[in-house]
């Protein structure tokens, strides 16, 4: 896939506030692309840019291989579904998703049947003589994506699409959203503070801090291998324990963990800061788990004493926060509740597997 | 409780039993206004449509008020974008100026404008002098009641146009004009009203022809003539009330159609 839009060095200034620094990223065309980071972190800011509502302090757009710095938003090749849909609330359904069309020099005919298949592609078909102001929420998201996808855009630009969105309409909303993408095969650019919505959706997710890029990668790389403990953080649960590198012996790494004792990981396993400085281990919730009655750990897995320190119930899963005797942090884990398996106590001595090949090692 | 309830019907016999004597004395056969009643007439509306004078001072009140409005309402639609959309150094004091003829005391400002048309420019008294103090006072009004309008606008409607490919100026004529329509409306009638029987300014800059409510005020001296201002009060009274409901109709239609809850208004 070829890169279809690249900023390099981007910054925005707004007055002192220093919002985006030093930006540099590819997108690739085709490519399902999201911005993912908590609220303030420069992410709509860094769509606003993209999309020339927002010009550049420094640095430089491409789109397409053409600068777009001095190019206002009508001349773009990008369309953007705002966060408040911006549905015009004075025109019909129809004429909402004709308005980009105004200056196509289409045919009336034309214009009425490159409506009718965005309405459909969107699920809203038979909806064009509907006034905008009488949709539900759900409704008014896919006359916006409509809007911008019936000007066939080389970038979709997405601002928190779903987050006025219920939970049930939002995951359906996801799925819907996915299968648009591919059918299109338009690059999405999505902005969300939603790591989940980003990892179901991207194939790619950039997170960001304070306005900078804290790592780039596929959903898998980011859970698994997340760059630094802020990533680590942000998504998903994880369990932090101190640790010290006992021998660097290049391709692999002897740590002493606290709670866990001494095991080696790959070098793959460890960030670049982390070989250097002060370091944690990290492990994912779901690859601890408790070793019930009569249960055996699997090959290459390692067994700790713990005590059930807090039982949380949700039906599918069992969350339970343990703590290793003589370790201060408390370890969170997850336990599918496959049948025949008791929900443990609090206070209850149990045993606790975990997996060398799962844990990160981080700086800090 | 009580005490309250008489107190708000008292005010309210004080504030509209003298409108409601208007047209009762309109249409009463006696030249003195006092009861008893002598009968039912409808000769001082026939004698107000034969008063040549009179005809001309209401058209020139008419174009007055006409112009007033458009002018009020169309510096008044700059003034509330501006307010509402924009942000620049300055624009709360600014705004606070434009504003501030509302509270200012209209024989103040009649003089003020009357020193400066006649001894600094040297202007000659006319409709335009009128309509020009006419379009200071009712801007006020006008950026009040389009204030509403155009904050009540979500800022990503205008960007969603720029982003469908129209510029500034043909987004503002298809999404933001429409929009704010129904508060144009309200704003052109309110100017238009205030214009209409506004006496201190206009007694100070008409010309050489007056406008209806100056010469009103002339007519006062004759006490024969005091039932015909009796009858053209009670058309002034009923078209500035019809006027003004719509006003409030179209502002009202206007928050509708922008999916918002009524937030106060001038009715």
């Amino acid at each position: 896939m070829s890169t279809l839009i690249s900023l390099s060095q981007v910054e925005k200034y707004y007055g002192d506030y220093h919002a985006l620094r030093g930006i540099d990223l590819e997108i690739r065309s085709g490519e399902f692309f999201s911005l993912l980071g908590p609220s303030g972190c420069g992410k709509t800011t860094l769509l606003r840019t993209i999309a020339g509502f927002e010009g550049v302090s420094g640095g430089a757009i491409r789109i397409d291989g053409k600068d777009m710095a001095g190019v206002p938003p009508n001349l773009r090749p990008t369309n953007m579904v705002f966060q408040s849909y911006a549905i015009f609330p004075h025109l019909s359904v129809a004429e909402n998703v004709a308005f980009g069309l105004r200056r196509s020099g289409l045919s009336k005919t034309d214009k009425a049947r490159a409506v009718t298949e965005a309405l459909e592609m969107v699920g809203l078909g038979g909806f064009g003589k509907r006034a905008a102001h009488a949709l539900s929420g759900g409704q008014r998201q896919r006359v916006a994506l409509a809007r911008a996808l019936i000007l066939k855009p080389k970038v979709l630009l997405l601002d928190e699409p779903l987050s006025a969105l219920d939970k049930k309409m939002r995951e359906q909303m996801q799925v819907e959203l996915i299968k648009l993408q591919r059918q299109v095969g338009i690059t999405f650019i999505l902005v969300t503070h939603d790591q989940e919505e980003a990892l179901v959706m991207s194939d790619r997710i950039a997170v960001m801090f304070d306005g900078e890029i804290g790592q780039m990668a596929d959903p898998e790389t980011l859970y698994r291998r997340p760059a630094s403990r802020r990533v680590a953080e942000f998504i998903g649960q994880m369990n932090f324990l101190q640790a010290r590198i006992v021998d660097d012996a290049g391709a692999s790494l002897m740590l002493e963990v606290a709670g866990l004792g001494r095991t080696r990981v790959e070098a793959s396993q460890a960030t670049a800061d982390a070989r250097t400085g002060a370091c944690v281990v990290g492990l994912r919730p779901e690859t601890l788990g408790i070793l019930f009655e009569g249960e055996a750990p699997r090959l290459g897995q390692e067994v700790i004493d713990a005590v059930v320190d807090e039982v949380v119930y949700y039906g599918d899963m069992t969350y339970y926060h343990v703590h290793i005797p003589g370790v201060a942090e408390p370890l969170k884990l997850s336990m599918k509740n496959i049948t025949g398996r008791p929900v443990l106590d609090i206070g209850t001595s149990t045993r606790v597997a975990w997996d060398p090949r799962a844990l990160v090692l981080l700086g800090g | 409780m009580k005490p309250l309830r008489i107190y708000a019907v008292a005010y309210l016999i004080f504030l509209y039993a003298p409108i409601a004597l208007l047209p009762l004395f309109a249409f009463n056969d006696g030249t003195i206004i006092a009861f008893p009643l002598q009968g039912f007439t409808t000769k001082w509306f026939a004698e107000l449509s034969g008063n040549k004078a009179l005809l001309s001072a209401v058209g020139n009140s008419l174009f007055i008020a006409a112009m007033t409005a458009i002018f009020a309402t169309l510096l008044g639609i700059c003034a509330a974008r501006a307010g509402a959309m924009a942000d620049f150094p300055g624009k709360r004091g600014i705004i606070g100026f434009v504003m501030l003829p509302l509270v200012l005391p209209e024989i103040i400002v009649a003089t003020s404008l009357l020193i400066i048309m006649r001894q600094v420019l040297g202007l000659d008294l006319s409709n335009w002098t009128v309509i020009a103090a006419h379009v200071l006072i009712c801007m006020p009004f006008s950026i009040a009641i389009l204030n509403g309008a155009f904050q009540n606008l979500d800022p990503a409607l205008e960007e969603a146009a720029l982003d469908l490919g129209e510029n500034r100026w043909s987004a503002f004529r298809l999404v933001i004009l429409p929009l704010v329509m129904p508060g144009i409306i309200s704003s052109l009638l309110i100017s238009f009203t205030i214009s209409l029987d506004e006496f201190i300014i206009a007694f100070f800059l008409t010309g050489t022809n007056p406008t209806m409510p100056v010469y009103i005020w002339g007519l006062l001296r004759f006490p024969g003539q005091l039932p015909v201002v009796m009858a053209l009060g009670t058309i002034l009274v009923t078209l500035s009330i019809l006027l003004l409901a719509l006003a409030e109709y179209f502002r009202r239609r206007g928050l509708a159609r922008a999916g918002v809850t009524d937030s106060g208004g001038f009715l």
